[in-house]
C-alpha cells in the first residue's frame, strides 16, 4: 500500500482566541488531523513575514495564522494588521511559486473549537492534494 | 612595499567599477596608496598573473557582482585564495542585486525566453582538433557569501564615493573593523531623509501610486505621499540620493543588521501603512504593487529565506 502524505503545517494561534479554541477542542475531545504544529503568538499581528517565509524555507508544507474575529482583538487591532500584511504576503509567495492554498489566515473565537478541527482538517486534506513542497536547496559555503 | 589591492566584477552590470571611477581625483590618492594587480576592466592583467601570486599577496578583493556561472566561482575563489581580505562590493556580491531575480525562473527557462528557437550556445564545442567551452550557466543565483567567505560588505547600488572612500580608509588603518562587519551606517534610511520632519507621526495612506503616475511633491515624505518607498526597512549610508531625486527609495542598500529578510521586512512596512480595515480595499489598495517580488526582493532575493521560486 503506498504510504499516504502527512503534510506539515506551521500554525501561529493567537493567545487569546484561536489558541484557547485550540484548547477547547482538546478540552472538548473533538478529534482532528494532527498535522499542524501550533505555535502560540500572543496576537497574529504579532507574526513577522519572516516567520511564515522561515516556516516554508525549513520545509513546512503550509502555514496557518489564526487570530480573533475583527472588531474581537485583545490588542485591538492587531488581526487588521495581520490581514494587511497576509495581504501582501499571499502575493509574494504566489509568484514564488508557493500556492494560495498553502498559505492561511482564519478568524477563530474561543469558542470555535469545532472550527479549529474543520480548518485544519480541509487544510489537511487540501495539502495532502497538493502534494509535498519541494524546498530547493541552497547553496553553503564548503 | 605598497600593499596590492584587485577588483573584479562577476554577474554585474559596471555600475560598481563606475562607482571607484567617480571617486574623481581622490582615485589617484588611492592609487598612491596601493598597487592595483587585477581589475579587467581597466587594467591589462590576466587571470595567470594572479593565479602565479603567491597565497595571501593581495591585502583586499573589492568583488562585485553575484554569481551566476561557474568561471565566476572559480575567480573568487581563486581571489579569496590570495587575498587577505574579501570585500563583496555593492549590493549584487552583498545579496544578490538585480541579477538574482533570475531565481524566478532557471538556466533552461532563461535560454528559452533569451534564444526562443534560435541556435542555443553549447558548453562545448569541437571542430578540427579545437576546443571551445563555456562556464556553467547556473540554475540558481547566489550572493558572493555563498562561494566563499566574505570579510565586509559595502551595499549599495553601487556603493557611493563616500562609502567607498571610507572603506578603504577602514581597510589601511591599523585596527580592522570586525569581520563580516556592513561598512555603513547601521539604521534606517528614514533617519537620514531630508524629508524626515514631514513624515506624519501615524502615517497612513488610502492607496498607493506609481511614480509613473503622479508628480510628487518634493519636500513631503514620499510614502505619506503614498508612493513605494523601502526607506523605512532599508541600510542608511546613500544619504537618501533618490528621494532628493524626487524617486522613493527601492531598497538597493539592503537591510539593517537586525533583519534577516529584506522582503519580508519591507513588505511589512508598506503593508502596515494601509489605512483600511477592508478586504476588498485592502487588495484595491495593493494592486499599485503589480510586482511584489520584484518591488520588495529587487536587491536581495538569492540571500532570501526562500532564495529562489520554486524549480519546475
Amino acid at each position: 500500500m503506498p504510504e499516504v502524505f502527512e503534510p506539515k503545517i506551521v500554525a501561529f494561534f493567537c493567545n487569546w482566541c484561536t489558541y484557547l479554541a485550540a484548547d477547547l477542542a482538546g478540552t472538548s475531545r473533538i478529534k482532528h488531523a494532527p498535522n499542524a504544529r501550533v505555535i502560540r503568538v500572543m496576537c497574529s499581528g504579532r507574526v513577522d513575514p519572516q516567520f511564515v517565509l522561515d516556516a516554508f524555507a525549513k520545509g513546512a508544507d503550509g502555514v496557518l495564522i489564526g487570530g480573533c474575529h475583527p472588531g474581537d482583538c485583545h490588542y485591538q487591532e492587531g488581526n487588521y494588521k495581520a490581514l494587511r500584511r497576509v495581504a501582501l504576503l499571499r502575493r509574494l509567495l504566489k509568484q514564488m511559486g508557493i500556492e494560495e492554498e498553502r498559505f492561511r489566515l482564519e478568524w477563530i473565537s474561543a469558542a470555535e473549537g469545532e472550527r479549529v478541527k474543520t480548518v485544519i482538517n480541509d487544510m489537511v486534506e487540501k495539502l495532502r492534494a497538493l502534494g509535498p513542497r519541494v524546498q530547493p536547496v541552497r547553496k553553503e559555503v564548503a | 612595499m605598497k600593499p596590492k589591492v584587485a577588483f573584479y566584477w562577476c554577474a554585474s552590470c559596471g555600475g560598481c567599477e563606475e562607482a571607484v571611477v567617480d571617486l574623481d581625483e581622490e582615485l589617484l590618492g588611492v592609487a598612491d596608496a596601493v598597487d592595483i594587480v587585477f581589475w579587467p576592466v581597466a587594467l591589462d592583467f590576466k587571470e595567470k598573473d594572479v593565479a602565479a601570486m603567491p597565497d595571501g599577496s593581495i591585502l583586499a578583493s573589492f568583488i562585485n557582482g553575484a554569481i551566476r556561472n561557474s568561471h565566476q566561482q572559480e575567480m573568487a575563489e581563486l581571489l579569496r585564495a590570495k587575498s587577505l581580505v574579501v570585500v563583496a562590493f555593492g549590493i549584487c556580491a552583498q545579496l544578490g542585486g538585480i541579477p538574482g531575480l533570475a531565481n524566478l525562473s532557471d538556466a533552461k527557462g532563461i535560454l528559452a525566453e533569451v534564444y526562443r528557437d534560435g541556435v542555443t550556445p553549447a558548453r562545448r564545442y569541437s571542430e578540427n582538433g579545437y576546443s571551445l567551452s563555456l562556464p556553467e550557466f547556473f540554475d540558481t543565483v547566489v550572493a558572493l557569501d555563498r562561494v566563499i567567505q566574505v570579510d565586509y560588505y559595502l551595499p549599495g547600488c553601487p556603493p557611493t564615493p563616500n562609502l567607498i572612500r571610507d572603506a578603504v580608509h577602514a581597510l589601511l588603518a591599523p585596527e580592522l573593523p570586525p569581520k563580516g562587519a556592513v561598512l555603513a551606517p547601521d539604521h534606517a534610511l528614514c533617519e537620514q531623509c531630508p524629508r524626515k520632519d514631514s513624515r506624519p507621526e501615524k502615517l497612513l495612506v488610502k492607496e498607493f501610486v506609481r511614480p509613473h503616475q503622479v508628480v510628487a511633491d518634493q519636500q513631503t515624505c514620499l510614502l505619506a505621499q503614498g508612493l513605494v518607498c523601502l526607506g523605512p526597512g532599508t541600510r542608511a549610508g546613500c544619504n537618501a540620493l533618490c528621494i532628493r531625486g524626487n524617486m522613493p527609495c527601492t531598497g538597493c542598500f539592503g537591510p539593517t543588521s537586525r533583519v534577516r529578510d529584506y522582503g519580508a521586512k519591507a513588505l511589512s512596512a508598506i503593508a502596515s501603512v494601509i489605512e483600511s480595515n477592508d478586504e476588498s480595499q485592502i487588495e484595491r489598495a495593493l494592486e499599485a504593487v503589480p510586482d511584489p517580488v520584484g518591488t520588495f526582493y529587487r536587491y536581495s532575493l538569492p540571500s532570501s529565506m526562500l532564495g529562489r521560486r520554486r524549480m519546475e
